[in-house]
């Protein structure tokens, strides 16, 4: 028999719990759900364009009662929980219906806080809640007619636009002299004063309401100061308040909101509780994107998995009235021990504030244009370093184009042909109509419906953009942390540190422990998880062919038709007559169809089926090649020049030099590709500057350059320190790759590494810590003992796996 | 069509999590062996772009292609939404260890 569930309150908060859940463990329970409101479930952040008239109520329902058909749901729409009997596991209803339940979910929500003043209750008087407060504002609205909205706060500002817009003379009152002190700082609230008076809205501020006029009808309201306004209607909008009453009469311990824990657990166990009527680490809860992601921890622990745990939110603000665009995000105000970052250009309109520290995002507030919301806000939830393009932050991702992470366009100003996704030939109208027709919220989503940053993922930033820009209202759907993938609530680093910290040994052991979603993972997370076991491991951990992708599987590119390109080392890129004779037997004895050089100065045999891969590899192996790993999360090639033994401005022996770092770090497996340079003069002919690693010999010894990238995003690297010996160019090499192997995520190159954590903190961990340095080293080198086996030459000798890549033969 | 059934391999021919490729002459067929020891059977061809699906990442019972990481049910050889599209399907069978395929 199936458990029964309970929730009280038809809301975003509880449905979207019911959504997760019905994802994790659609059989578990037997659902009913109490609404006091007559309807299906609806958006309520999107009111404010119902009262504005921009869109109809039907058009902002997010479940209609087919949903809760479709997934077996009862719904008691228009009647509430009066009662709940704990020890008995019971719950009454205004309407008479009595339900047993084996857990009960609070998603009470909260209520306009109405101002005890006099004639607070008259009518026409209303809060600003629900749809029926919007009915019964757009009857009492009428052309000419006055209305007073008492809260210059985000809701009473959208209230008074949607009023404006309904014809009425509207006057907002605010106790403060800065409207939505909550978001934003004087200067930006001075701006949005100053627009939305010459759009024809009136404040009255700083003001105190002392009484609200009229019997039995509102017709004024009067102030502290004995100033009096006509009304006809007044809107109240100063601020909600959690409703606990119905936890509190059954004796739930309740503060300012329902106390929950970490698994958003009442103090009672079988009864939880989300969004806006519950308190959590001493916060309350208004916008919408913490609600989401206490709904994802709550489903989690109703499906009984027990693993994901609510940390509280960082929140950023996006919202527009009348046109206007607004961001805030974290410690806008600064303070102590911060730093401000501003940018005021009055003619346009545009004001942004950055508060820093260290050199890390700590608040923002945007005013007029905030295209860049997106990015600060992801800055700031990473931590990140911004000293690299410090001083051209505030003009935007636009203008960092130095550093790599520049965008070509502002995706808002785009056209709606304009393409977004050159991978998958996806355009912005694509994206937008599947945000809006599927009602996408996530980047994830996104990726699935679209394709769009599915592939590189070099336009996330743009698309992200179109997500914000598109779903507008108070919206940032950006959890604070980002799971490996979607069989965990872990994230990369918290995976990595469970294997060290638990000393798991295998993929198996590593699922079983961090309570793994799936039997066996999927084809994200198992690839990660094997690479974080073997680097944690060397030389213990059994590798998982299986978990590995197939060209790490074949050693080999796999191809569009199925057929596979061969790639073997050569050296520096150094070769001679006997191996080009060899490569060419190769090529003529196994037909293959095109030879090509590569980009990384290697010979490209290409078109091979799979099983003349072991034949292929014997007979390039007896040659003397061993696999060139063109095909891993490796270390790829070390791209040469000729050096000073020929070239007439070579200041040192790049090629010999390349030879040695090849043979050193040759067969290491690292989070992503890894590609070396070694240039013998800064005409830089290899052009090391943009690869993982590159060496520019100097005539005073060697610059060592690392975070570069010549793919998708092309990021010059940055400098890390000038040596003066080869040696040292081999230590700090082998210091680097073992730092980057540590600590990188798996599939993070090392561009977006180092722009993440910061070339200060490399340069820390490389250049000043000696001892760090060497001893980073010595684990490279020592990993190295390991990983330096010929993979052809071990695979080529294993009968069992050579008859694997055959295909099976029918009997005739 | 032929609906008896022929017999492929041993059942360890196949490695678990992974998939053979049996060659015939209406096309590849790839047998996939998961990590509980269920054997299913698709045309090796991905509804996307045709890659071979046999050289995917084996998870629970689907196959991730390798070519653009569409993900493919094992059992049905329907692409997970939001993609759209299907693998033919073929019946298999393990009997004492011995695979058998009808095609």
């Amino acid at each position: 028999m199936k458990e029964k569930l309970v929730l009280v309150g038809n809301g975003m908060a509880g449905v979207r719990t019911l959504e997760e859940l019905l994802k994790l463990a659609p059989d578990k329970y037997d659902i009913s759900v109490f609404g006091e409101e007559p309807h299906g479930n609806y958006n309520r952040i999107l009111l404010s364009p119902v009262l504005a008239g921009d869109k109809s109520f039907a058009e902002i329902v997010t479940h209609d009662a087919d949903w809760y058909r479709k997934n077996g749901i009862t719904l008691y729409k228009g009647d509430k929980i009066v009662a709940i009997d704990r020890k008995k596991r019971r719950v009454q209803s205004e309407n008479g219906v009595e339900l047993e339940y084996d857990r009960l979910l609070l998603a009470t929500g909260s209520k306009p806080f109405i101002l005890p003043i006099p004639g607070h209750d008259l009518d026409g008087v209303i809060g600003f809640r629900d749809i029926h407060d919007v009915n019964r504002m757009l009857q009492a609205a009428a052309p000419g007619k006055h209305a007073v909205v008492i809260g210059g706060g985000l809701l009473g500002l959208e209230a008074a636009n949607g009023l404006k817009k309904r014809g009425m003379t509207v006057t907002v009152v605010h106790l403060l002299d800065t409207l939505m002190e909550r978001q934003l700082d004087k200067a930006a609230a001075d701006l949005l004063k100053h627009e939305l008076e010459s759009t024809g809205l009136r404040f009255h501020m700083p003001a105190q309401t002392e009484a609200i006029l009229g019997e039995p009808c509102v017709t004024g309201i009067r102030f502290k100061d004995g100033i009096e306004l006509t009304a006809d209607l007044v809107v109240m909008s100063v601020g909600i308040k959690p409703n606990i009453e119905l936890a509190k009469s059954c004796g739930i311990y309740c503060e300012r909101g329902i106390i929950v824990s970490d698994t958003l657990q009442t103090f009672d166990p079988a009864i939880y509780a989300v969004g806006e009527c519950v308190q959590h680490r001493g916060s309350l809860f208004g916008l919408v994107a913490p609600l989401f992601e206490q709904a994802r921890v709550c489903s989690n622990h109703l499906a009984e998995y027990g693993i994901a745990r609510y940390q509280g939110s960082i929140t950023s603000t996006k919202l527009k009235v009348t046109g206007i665009d607004l961001f805030s995000a974290g410690e806008f105000q600064g303070g102590e021990n911060h730093e401000t970052l501003t940018l005021q250009d009055p003619a346009r309109g545009i004001y942004k504030k950055l508060v820093l520290q260290d050199n890390r995002i700590k608040g923002a507030v945007l005013y007029g244009d905030t295209v860049d919301g997106a990015w600060y806000f992801q800055l700031m939830r990473e931590s990140a370093d911004i000293s690299a393009f410090r001083e051209s932050i505030l003009f935007g991702q636009a203008h960092v184009g130095d550093s790599g992470y520049g965008n070509e366009n502002k995706a808002v100003n785009l056209p709606d042909s304009a393409e977004i996704c050159g991978c998958n030939g996806v355009c912005k109208g694509d994206v937008v109509k599947a945000i809006v027709e599927k009602k996408l919220y996530t980047l994830e989503e996104v990726r699935a419906h679209t394709k769009a940053s599915s592939s590189c993922g070099s336009c996330t930033g743009l698309v992200e953009q179109i997500l914000a820009s598109t779903l507008g209202g108070d919206y940032s759907t950006a959890p604070s942390k980002q799971a490996l993938c979607a069989c965990t609530a872990l994230t990369h680093d918290e995976v990595r540190a469970a294997i060290s910290s638990a000393a798991y040994q295998t993929i198996r052991d590593a699922m079983a422990g961090m309570e793994w979603k799936t039997p066996d993972g999927c084809s994200s997370c198992r690839p990660a998880l094997n690479y974080y076991l073997l680097c944690r491991w060397p030389g213990e951990y059994r590798d998982d062919a299986q978990s590995r992708f197939i060209n790490e599987r074949t050693h080999a590119n796999i191809q569009k038709d199925g057929t596979y390109s061969v790639v073997p080392r050569i050296w520096g890129g150094v070769t001679n007559s006997h191996e080009l004779r060899a490569i060419a037997d190769v090529a003529d004895k196994y037909e293959v169809p095109t030879v090509k050089i590569t980009g990384g100065q290697r010979i490209d045999l290409l078109g091979i089926k799979k099983q003349d891969l072991p034949g292929i590899w014997r007979d390039l192996n007896q040659a003397g090649f061993v696999s060139g790993h063109a095909y891993g999360k490796s270390l790829r090639t070390v791209k040469t020049c000729v050096g000073k033994d020929w070239c007439r401005f070579g200041t040192q022996d790049s090629t010999g030099l390349g030879i040695q770092v090849e043979k050193m770090t040759w067969g290491s497996w690292t989070p992503h590709k890894f590609k070396i340079a070694v240039s013998g003069c800064p005409r830089n002919c290899a052009e090391a500057t943009i690869k993982d690693l590159g060496v520019v010999c100097v005539d005073s010894g060697y610059e060592i350059h690392v975070g570069g990238n010549g793919g998708i995003k092309v990021r010059v690297t940055d400098l890390l320190v000038k040596v003066a010996t080869e040696a040292e160019v081999l230590e700090y090499t082998g210091a680097f790759m073992q730092l980057y192997r540590e600590e990188a995520r798996y599939l993070e190159r090392t561009a977006p590494w180092i722009e993440r954590v910061g070339l200060a903190y490399v340069k820390h961990r490389i250049v000043d810590d000696r001892r760090g340095r060497e001893a980073l080293y010595q684990g490279f080198v020592a990993a190295q003992q390991n990983a330096q086996i010929d993979p052809w030459a071990e695979l080529a000798g294993n009968t069992e796996y050579c008859r694997q890549l055959a295909p099976l033969t029918l009997p005739v | 069509m032929n609906n008896e059934w022929i017999y492929i391999a041993a059942l360890d021919e196949i490695p678990r999590q992974g998939a053979r490729v049996i060659e015939t002459g209406h096309g590849d067929i790839a047998v996939f062996r998961t990590l509980s020891d269920q054997v299913f059977a698709l045309r090796d061809h991905c509804p996307h772009q045709g890659g071979p699906l046999s050289q995917g990442i084996v998870h629970g019972e689907k196959v991730t292609c390798p070519l653009h990481n569409w993900v493919i049910e094992l059992n049905s050889g329907v692409a997970v939404a939001p993609d759209e599209g299907c693998a033919q399907r073929y019946a298999v069978k393990v009997e004492h260890m011995q695979v058998f395929v009808a095609l």
